[in-house]
């Protein structure tokens, strides 16, 4: 771990004027000279501590007043400050009332211990747990390599990785929640240095291999994650989250399933299907969500939409039985909302 | 010398229990009664220490800080196999905050040219190369990075199987033999047999070798099980990890080690430093865990000492998680050919064993001596190879090799009782002769309801329900050279003092059960000073020897000092002393019921301040330890699990386990059932 200095933001202002870099920046081109945010710490630290992140500067955004607000109204919806921690929204009534999916993918994420300590900002920030990216004794294109271990069929280590969208890069993104989020059509809020506000969707807020290498979503570095708003359900809104993972009290996901449906009776009106640990980052499947909606929910319908979804999967030397499993768990998701 | 003879309860409680005989030296003190007629033993005693560990107040090995003291880290071979032409060491020499390197470096003989090159050869990535210590964990670490290696590279193997191919590279061209270290009672394999990478067999059992004439007996076979098995690589992971702090004084060399044997590291350490045995002190107070590869002084041991001595100041040197993962031990994997061959009526005719297994630059990857122990069969016999790769040293790792050999020996147990068309559970009622597991097998089956299970294909849903059963068996050692000192004080106080030391399954409590349930007191009243050589010296916690070998001197110190006590209270009283006894804190007379004092006034009667008695183990007198008897074949466990597994994803879900444990005589039920627990938790995990 390098030495490096601490500058403890007292506003979203102060903070965006010291920073000047963001930590995927520094991944991939390391200058050693950056001042990058640190919220929770979680994922930053792991980074410092392999060696491969040498910040100059921290700015600590973790004690930003007002930033760690949830509020809900039955109109606008749910608005989750950057700053709230998992534990947080794991215990909100609201969130279990009003958000299901939600509710049930915090709470399989990570260990109580980290859930008291990281935030949602930085959980949706954080970048993926691809090995050989994490280990500074291996080359990876996304730290401006030119090799990628993960993919080589004989010695590749990839049974962790992408089976949707791996034509680049092979990781899959690391947030359980964020697939949840997605689900629910949710946005982010960020504030530049300039004072200026944009929205954007969960589906837009990440950024494919595919289009840059270097990031995994669009936060750039003068810009800051202020909230994240979900809107509001109707009566007919339902929810579902399913996490499969190897060890079952914490543990990476597999395969996650975020659906979230809007229904008449046992009819399906709209969907939204996201699929987590599939992808480099969370898909949404239009196949699987085309195939259930307007149609009854039952077996037979969510076997199809499962199956749809898996249509384009690609799996790797080492995944293939993420396949079976998608579609095992898409459908038991499905099934669960009727 | 003079005996008497005692009776000493024996057997199965519920079962068979009854009484066994034994003629004893007169000295020895009287037979403890079963638990249910003790105070102390056998009851749920909290772990004395429980609150200073859940509240942090223990201080683990990582937390010892002196003043002083610096801080170290390892320089560890990035390459699995290769020459080193040279070390640099000038950038790391000048970081400001450094103050010692020590580089490994062959042993050269005087006016002997070293053919091997300056330094050791690279076998493993992770293998250590030198040592840095600095002021901070940082600095080092920021040192380390600066050190410049130049390798020539050199072809590598690292699994098993390419290993033993014909042209595979070679990762050692000559013999090599392995001691066994401390406490650890797995076998290690003759390495100086054998071909390429493969070296063995070892083909030696408890009987001496094979047995019988297997051609014969799998001609005399109705039905064959010919299968192999395959078990993976585990790395230990305790919560804390390995390391030291040496603070090599002027007049002797003090070790805090995060150990399973403080003797074995003291020993170690000694003769590696050409140190008289009473210049060096091994101290372990609380223990972050271990699972076998905690018996010796390791690399880091010798490493913060040469930093400690180049430096003149106390060094720390624990190891991270990767260095855990990567260079301190694991379970070797193994790949294990089983044949085994039975009459139509179940009758065992044949046991063949052939396994390979790696270790990775170490030895000792055999699968253990279940197979031919289990089920007595007339015809066994085994073949275990080791494998050398291009990888880090396997270590002991709870009952080494057996778990693997456990594992496939009853899977094809079941295999065969499926083919003869019998109950798994009933096929092992007739085939193992243990009572010991029979009683098991009786009382598991009952609490896990094991008339629930189905035939195979019975269930319809994509969740699936298995039922199974599976049995070990571990023989009873005990070291010999285990002893103890029971201090009584003139203020009341008692102290035991041991080297032995507190793996974390609760050896500090049961010793204070032991010596209150001897002296009448309570658990609290009794102290316990353990895991420092400069005590008398205790076994390693390692082959399930401790309780056994430690707690019958602890008793019979504490019988030797109350004695001493007693004679003293005696006189006061003018009384005989064998009239006397202690209970509930007070002395009291079997013949005169107004005769009464507190312990502490006892003690004040003392000419010295203490009374102080060492014992140490005493032998079986004509004890267990013999074939097929209680040592061996007879002892082990029964386990049943009811496992779910999802048919769609694959998915297994271990449902519920019931363990039946054979275990001597329980002292405290509260830490057996957690040691237990720990070893289902860690089975499935």
């Amino acid at each position: 771990m390098n030495k490096f200095s601490w500058y403890e933001a007292t506003s979203i202002e102060d903070a965006l004027q010291q920073v000047n870099s963001t930590v995927s920046e520094e991944l991939y081109q390391p200058t050693n000279k950056a001042s990058v945010f640190k919220s929770g710490g979680i994922d930053m630290f792991d980074w410092i501590k392999e060696g491969l992140l040498k910040p100059q500067k921290i700015i600590n955004i973790r004690n930003i007043p007002g930033l760690d607000i949830i509020s809900y109204d039955p109109k606008r919806g749910m608005s989750i400050g950057s700053n709230v921690t998992l534990a947080d929204i794991a215990s909100n009534p609201e969130v279990k009332d009003h958000y299901l999916a939600l509710h049930q993918a915090v709470n399989h994420a990570a260990t109580p211990q980290l859930r008291n300590m990281s935030t949602l900002g930085g959980n949706i920030a954080q970048r993926n747990r691809c090995w050989y990216f994490r280990s500074a004794d291996h080359d990876c294109f996304r730290k401006g390599g030119d090799r990628c271990s993960a993919r080589q069929s004989e010695t590749g280590e990839n049974e962790n990785h992408a089976i949707i969208d791996n034509g680049s890069c092979v990781s899959v993104h690391a947030s359980s929640i964020a697939t949840a989020l997605m689900a629910f059509n949710a946005s982010v809020v960020i504030i530049n240095v300039e004072g200026e506000k944009k929205k954007v969707t969960m589906d837009d807020f990440f950024v494919t291999a595919g289009k840059d290498i270097a990031m995994e979503n669009i936060l750039q570095a003068k810009e800051i994650i202020t909230e994240i708003i979900l809107p509001a359900p109707t009566k007919n809104t339902k929810s579902t989250y399913i996490k499969q993972v190897a060890r079952e009290s914490y543990d990476w996901s597999l395969g996650d399933v975020a659906v979230v449906f809007e229904v008449s009776g046992n009819t399906c009106r709209s969907a939204s299907i996201v699929l987590g640990a599939a992808a480099p980052v969370p898909y949404r499947s239009m196949e699987a969500q085309r195939a259930i909606e307007n149609k009854t929910i039952n077996s037979e319908n969510a076997l199809a939409a499962a199956e749809a979804a898996m249509k384009i999967a690609r799996p790797l030397a080492k995944n293939g039985y993420k396949v079976p499993l998608f579609v095992s768990t898409i459908k038991q998701a499905i099934l669960e909302i009727s | 010398m003079d005996t008497r003879k005692e009776k000493f309860p024996y057997g199965i409680p519920g079962h068979n229990l009854s009484e066994i005989e034994r003629e004893i030296p007169i000295e020895e003190p009287p037979v403890w009664p079963v638990n249910d007629k003790l105070k102390i033993i056998g009851k749920r005693v909290t772990r004395i220490d429980a609150l200073d560990k859940v509240t942090g107040k223990a201080k683990y090995t990582s937390d010892v800080r002196l003043p002083g003291m610096l801080f170290a880290k390892m320089l560890r071979s990035n390459l699995p196999h290769a020459v080193i032409t040279s070390i640099d060491i000038s950038k790391a020499e000048s970081l400001p905050g450094v103050h010692a390197i020590h580089l490994i470096e062959n042993v050269q003989k005087e006016g002997e040219e070293n053919k091997n090159g300056k330094y050791p050869m690279v076998k493993y990535v992770g293998q250590p190369l030198g040592g840095i210590a600095a002021e901070s964990l940082e600095i080092a670490k920021d040192a380390i990075s600066l050190i410049k290696v130049n390798y020539e590279k050199k072809p590598f193997v690292i699994d098993i199987e390419s290993a033993m191919e014909m042209g595979a590279p070679i990762v050692f061209d000559e013999p090599i033999t392995q001691q066994e270290d401390g406490g650890d009672v797995g076998e290690v394999h003759d390495g100086s047999k054998g071909e390429g990478n493969v070296r063995g067999p070892s083909t030696s059992s408890f009987f001496g070798g094979p047995r019988g004439d297997l051609e014969a007996g799998f001609k005399e076979a109705d039905v064959i099980v010919e299968r192999t098995y395959r078990t993976q690589v585990h790395t230990h992971m305790p919560l804390e990890t390995h390391g030291v702090v040496v603070d090599w004084r002027p007049d002797m060399m003090m070790v805090y080690a995060s150990t399973q044997n403080t003797n074995a590291v003291r020993n170690e350490m000694a003769s590696i430093f050409n140190l008289p045995k009473s210049k060096v002190r091994v101290f372990c107070d609380f223990m972050g865990g271990g699972f076998g590869a905690k018996h010796s002084a390791g690399s880091f041991g010798p490493m913060a000492a040469n930093l400690a001595k180049k430096s003149g100041r106390p060094v720390w040197l624990m190891l991270d998680r990767q260095e855990e993962h990567i260079a301190e031990g694991n379970r070797p994997n193994s790949i294990q050919y089983l044949k085994i061959g039975a009459r139509k009526d179940g009758t065992l005719t044949g046991i063949e064993q052939r396994s390979h297994g790696t270790a990775g630059v170490a030895l000792g990857a055999g699968v253990g001596r279940i197979a031919q122990i289990l089920y007595p069969c007339p015809n066994f016999a085994t073949e275990q190879y080791d494998v050398l790769t291009n990888a880090g040293p396997g270590a002991a790792w709870r009952a080494p090799g057996n778990v693997q050999g456990a594992f496939g020996l009853e899977q094809a147990i079941d295999e065969l009782a499926e083919k003869l068309g019998m109950d798994p559970l009933s096929y092992r009622d007739l085939i193992d002769k243990s009572e010991v597991r029979k009683v098991e097998r009786q009382r598991g089956a009952k609490l896990f309801d094991w008339s629930r299970r189905q035939p195979a294909g019975s269930g319809k849903d994509v969740v699936k329900k298995g039922l199974g059963v599976g049995q070990s068996t571990w023989p009873r050692f005990v070291t010999l050279d285990s002893s103890v000192e029971v201090k009584i004080h003139n203020d009341g106080g008692v102290e035991i003092r041991s080297s032995v030391q507190d793996i974390g399954t609760g050896t500090k409590t049961i010793l204070a059960q032991v010596v209150a349930e001897e002296l009448g007191l309570k658990v609290k009243d009794i102290t316990v000073n353990i895991g420092d050589t400069f005590f008398p010296v205790g076994p390693g916690s390692g082959g399930s020897v401790v309780t056994g070998s430690i707690t019958p001197p602890t008793r019979n110190a504490a019988f030797e000092a109350k004695k001493e006590l007693l004679k003293l209270v005696a006189k006061k009283w003018e009384t005989d002393v064998v009239e006397l006894f202690i209970e509930d804190g007070q002395v009291g007379s079997n013949k005169n019921a107004e005769l009464k004092m507190p312990f502490k006034e006892a003690t004040k009667l003392m000419r010295t301040s203490q009374i102080s008695k060492i014992a140490s183990r005493s032998d079986d007198y004509g004890g267990f330890q013999q074939p097929w008897g209680l040592a061996y074949g007879d002892l082990g466990s029964v386990q049943f699990a009811e496992v779910s597994v999802n048919t769609d994803t694959g998915f297994v879900k271990v449902d519920r386990v019931v363990a039946a444990h054979s275990c001597g005589r329980p002292l405290n039920i509260g830490q057996l059932e957690s040691q237990i627990n720990g070893g289902v938790i860690q089975g499935v995990s």
